[in-house]
């Protein structure tokens, strides 16, 4: 069984409030090194048998099609898991 | 008049929604997000709601829906469809409308009674209103931050395509407080705030907020000149 990785994450320009709530309560836990925190999505898209160059290109289509919003979101990866 | 209101898994404001539309005097038409066709109908509302939970993105999963199929072809063809909130996402998904809604920048639910100012009244939605009129309709929402690039922000301004806009403070964080866009056309309109919630005395905003509590039924009263021909006033 093979699987492909798909990683969306918000726009640099668009506000990403969930981020900003986690890096609000990073420096409360002690957790002090971290100046900014953007929060994104990851996909785990399993097929049977390999992840073949059909299989990937599929993925794709999937992630600018369904799995993210080109107007708020970005796919900043689309690979086989190891 | 017959106005198709399309009921999704987790759609919660179809019943208000049909009661706006008998309100106005048209007859509202129950349509499933599994329909294959539109019923032959004469108009759309998508209604407010948590279509598949909001799953993914709000709007994501239900702009893939059957019943998405023969709406997208309707309104591309001049079918007047007014998304409100849930409907509005889901517009937006469809690329019907350009932009986004995202989260509130203050991310906590919102929910009061909203004043607006009415922008753009050539829409078979909003006729009924006059440029720059002012009215009060409740605001209910999580994710309704209106976000779009600065190029089609300028676009819209300058097409006249924002059809409402945010009286007061900012509640959602929208760019330029934008709480309703439409289409070049005019027949797809979308809107973050709830007119259906406001269109029977008692039932809608408070009278403190200094109106009836009705300022919502001329969206559909609107529809009923455009469509039918004929209205109540």
């Amino acid at each position: 069984m093979g699987r492909v990785v798909v990683d969306v994450m918000p726009k640099p320009e668009i506000l990403d409030p969930q981020g900003k709530a986690v890096a609000g309560a990073l420096p409360r836990l002690g957790f002090a090194a971290f100046t900014g925190v953007r929060q994104g999505k990851r996909f785990e898209l399993e097929v049977d048998g390999e992840v073949t160059e059909e299989v990937l290109a599929q993925a794709r289509e999937a992630a600018t099609t369904l799995l993210s919003n080109p107007v708020i979101e970005d796919v900043v990866r689309v690979e086989e898991a190891p | 008049m017959r106005v198709g209101v399309v009921t999704f898994p987790g759609s919660l404001d179809d019943q208000d929604a049909a009661r706006a539309v008998r309100l106005s005097g048209g007859e509202a038409v129950s349509l499933w997000h599994g329909d294959a066709d539109l019923h032959g109908v004469d108009a759309v509302v998508l209604p407010g709601g948590f279509s598949y939970g909001d799953y993914l993105r709000c709007g994501a999963i239900a702009r893939f829906a059957p019943v998405m199929g023969p709406l997208i072809d309707g309104a591309r063809g001049g079918l007047p469809v007014l998304g409100i909130c849930n409907g509005f996402q889901l517009l937006c998904e469809a690329h019907l409308l350009p932009g986004a809604l995202v989260r509130n920048d203050h991310r906590t639910f919102v929910c009061r009674d909203q004043s607006l100012r009415i922008e753009r009244t050539d829409t078979p939605w909003t006729s009924q209103y006059a440029a720059g009129e002012e009215i009060v309709v409740p605001l209910k929402n999580g994710e309704g931050g209106y976000v779009v690039d600065e190029r089609t922000l300028d676009e819209l301004e300058a097409e006249g395509r924002v059809v409402a806009r945010y009286l007061g403070a900012n509640p959602n964080g929208s760019y330029r407080a934008i709480a309703g866009v439409s289409n070049a056309r005019g027949n797809v309109v979308g809107l973050m705030p709830h007119p259906e919630h406001a269109t029977e005395p008692g039932y809608g905003p408070d009278p403190r907020s200094g109106t009836d509590g009705t300022d919502g039924l001329r969206f559909f009263t609107s529809l009923l000149m455009a469509v039918g021909g004929v209205g109540p006033r």
